[in-house]
């Protein structure tokens, strides 16, 4: 075991944190902000719009890669304007970021749209009575309310954006030390025949994932008990 | 201080539409569910857009669809306590009620929270979650989380219905005191007659999105001027009438000529005597004296209903079924009494429509 760490490079561990955690940032706002979006929408393309923010959960994470490129390569739009004040992404660690991004994307905007359009919506008509601002409903009635749902996407969102392989690769491709991923590198390391290393990683991730998930429990179950304690028994007292 | 309504509004299987006015009496909403009570509160706050009409509060326009004007919910100062009272389930009794009052300086939130816990004699109970208190406690948070922002106008939509019966009458009484005291108009809604009549001083009658009637309540209980109001204000007895004279009319259904207090006119189509108001007589001879037979007694505590049928021409003939509602006592006596019964309809109580 120790000859096998020291030998190890750990860049692929950092950049796969990285990666995640910036992710899980762009997501948590976008997602929020596209599921509020979309639940308040009531025209007649919120099945279109509803499905293309879905799109990257379905698509092979190969295609949302191939696309990405298209929209960032040298001759896409986005890749045009990049290179125009003299940068590219493509290949570099914020391919990874964004690979992480769309991919996680979904997993947010749904988890958080299915807790707002749970939240009943007499509460908000009655906040907009009391004559205060959306701003103030959105933060002080929505978010709060939908919390439960805000808190489970944004662990499903962190853990879809660790994982992801596909669609790094395509635009991050697999530069040791730049886009080189954890999930990547267990495939490089265990298609070159080194078993042991791909173990290795491959025990690390799991570990990474189940703490997460496990933490994510205890403090949800921590939160359920807090309330429900604060809740009291709301049938054993009267009047 | 003024509110006026007149709005239509296309709902699913009827329009809304309809045109009321009320000042500071409490002016009460009675219609079945499903006629548009709770869509006419919803307009008049600005969570429901009607397709026509205006709105007026105090001289001001919520809403004009000629205009184009359509004031929002927040812009209207009008306070609605909901159904199921939508009290803000994270935070606390003194939070809901300041939800609104978030603008004014830190002592004057303060001042108003305080005055309105006491208001509705939950000193003490400040920092509890809505989930920890009773229906009735929650519906008098609801009430003053709408009467802290000062609302013009106050509108309460079915505020008993979730409560149980033990509570109720309690809690009409707290709100009609508070409503008494609330300077702006106020609309209450509900498909409960006994609450209606309990609390307002003034009625409109809903029916498919219609006004079925309108007027003081005493009034329109007393005489409704329709079926449905009839109906709904809680006349269980109603036959097909047809004129005869100027004081007099058959009751088709019961198959009895009636005499009555009103001249009436040619075009009467109804006849209707409510449940409670029938009396029982031994004189025969007497005018408006139906005779009946009992079919069926639904025994509550604290009253009867009795199903009876109307003999026809020919003694022992059933006909059709009136209703009959009396207390325990006159159960005691009516039972033994040889049937069948001889009912009497004091003219006074007829309602003709």
């Amino acid at each position: 075991m120790n000859t096998l760490f020291r030998g190890l490079d750990f860049s692929p561990l950092l950049i796969s944190l990285r990666a995640a955690t910036l992710a899980t940032v762009v997501t948590f706002f976008s997602g929020i902000a596209a599921a509020s979006f979309v639940s308040a929408y009531r025209g007649k393309f919120k099945g279109l719009i509803d499905g293309i923010l879905t799109l990257p959960l379905i698509l092979p994470p190969t295609v949302v890669g191939f696309l990405l490129l298209l929209v960032f390569g040298k001759y896409g739009p986005l890749g045009k304007l990049l290179l125009a004040i003299g940068t590219t992404v493509i290949f570099s660690w914020p391919a990874t970021v964004i690979a992480a991004s769309v991919v996680a994307f979904p997993l947010m905007y749904r988890t958080v749209r299915s807790a707002f359009e749970q939240i009943d919506p007499s509460i908000v008509y009655a906040a907009r009575t009391l004559g205060v601002s959306e701003w103030k409903i959105f933060w002080k009635v929505t978010i709060p309310l939908a919390w439960p749902g805000v808190a489970a996407g944004t662990v499903l969102a962190f853990a879809r954006a660790l994982g992801d392989f596909g669609a790094t690769l395509m635009i991050g491709g697999n530069i040791p030390g730049e886009t080189l991923t954890i999930p990547a590198a267990i495939f490089f390391a265990a298609e070159g025949g080194d078993m042991e290393k791909a173990l290795l990683w491959v025990i690390l991730i799991f570990i990474i994932s189940l703490m997460v998930m496990t933490l994510m429990n205890y403090w949800s179950d921590y939160q359920r008990k807090t309330i429900a304690a604060s809740a009291g028994n709301s049938h054993g007292i009267m009047r | 201080m003024e509110l006026c309504v007149d709005i239509r509004k296309k709902l699913s299987g009827f329009e809304l539409n309809l045109n009321f006015e009320t000042s500071e009496d409490v002016l009460g909403l009675l219609g079945a569910s499903g006629s548009g009570k709770s869509m006419t509160l919803r307009c008049i706050a600005g969570i429901e857009t009607p397709d026509y009409g205006q709105i007026v509060l105090n001289g001001r326009i919520l809403f004009d669809s000629q205009k184009g004007i359509n004031l929002p919910c927040r812009r209207r100062r009008i306070g609605y306590v909901f159904q199921n009272y939508a009290l803000f389930p994270h935070l606390t009794v003194e939070e809901n009620i300041g939800f609104g009052i978030g603008e004014l300086r830190r002592k004057d939130q303060k001042a108003i929270i305080k005055e309105m816990v006491t208001m509705i004699k939950l000193e003490g109970l400040e920092k509890r979650y809505p989930s920890q208190l009773s229906g009735g406690q929650q519906q008098r948070v609801a009430l003053a989380r709408a009467l802290a922002t000062k609302p013009e106008a106050l509108l309460l939509d079915e505020p008993f219905s979730a409560l149980d019966d033990y509570l109720r009458n309690h809690m009409v009484r707290q709100l009609t005191e508070t409503l008494g005291k609330f300077p702006g108009a106020a609309v209450f809604v509900s498909h409960n007659m006994e609450e209606v009549y309990r609390v307002c001083r003034n009625l409109v009658i809903l029916s498919r999105g219609i006004i079925e009637g309108k007027g003081g309540t005493k009034e329109v209980f007393k005489a409704p001027p329709s079926l449905a109001a009839a109906q709904l204000t809680g006349c269980k007895n109603i036959s097909p009438a047809i004129y005869i004279s100027p004081f007099e009319l058959k009751a088709l259904d019961w198959g009895i000529t009636l005499k009555t207090n009103i001249k009436l006119s040619q075009d009467i189509k109804y006849v209707g005597i409510r449940a409670h108001l029938i009396g029982a007589v031994s004189d025969e001879t007497k005018d408006n004296v139906l005779r009946c037979w009992l079919n069926f007694a639904n025994e509550a505590p604290s009253r009867i209903t009795l199903y009876l049928f109307i003999e026809k021409e020919n003694p022992g003939q059933r006909g059709h079924q009136i209703e009959w509602e009396i207390t325990p006592q006159m159960w005691r006596f009516m039972k033994i009494q040889p049937q069948p019964w001889k009912l009497w309809i004091d003219p006074e109580d007829l309602i003709i429509v």
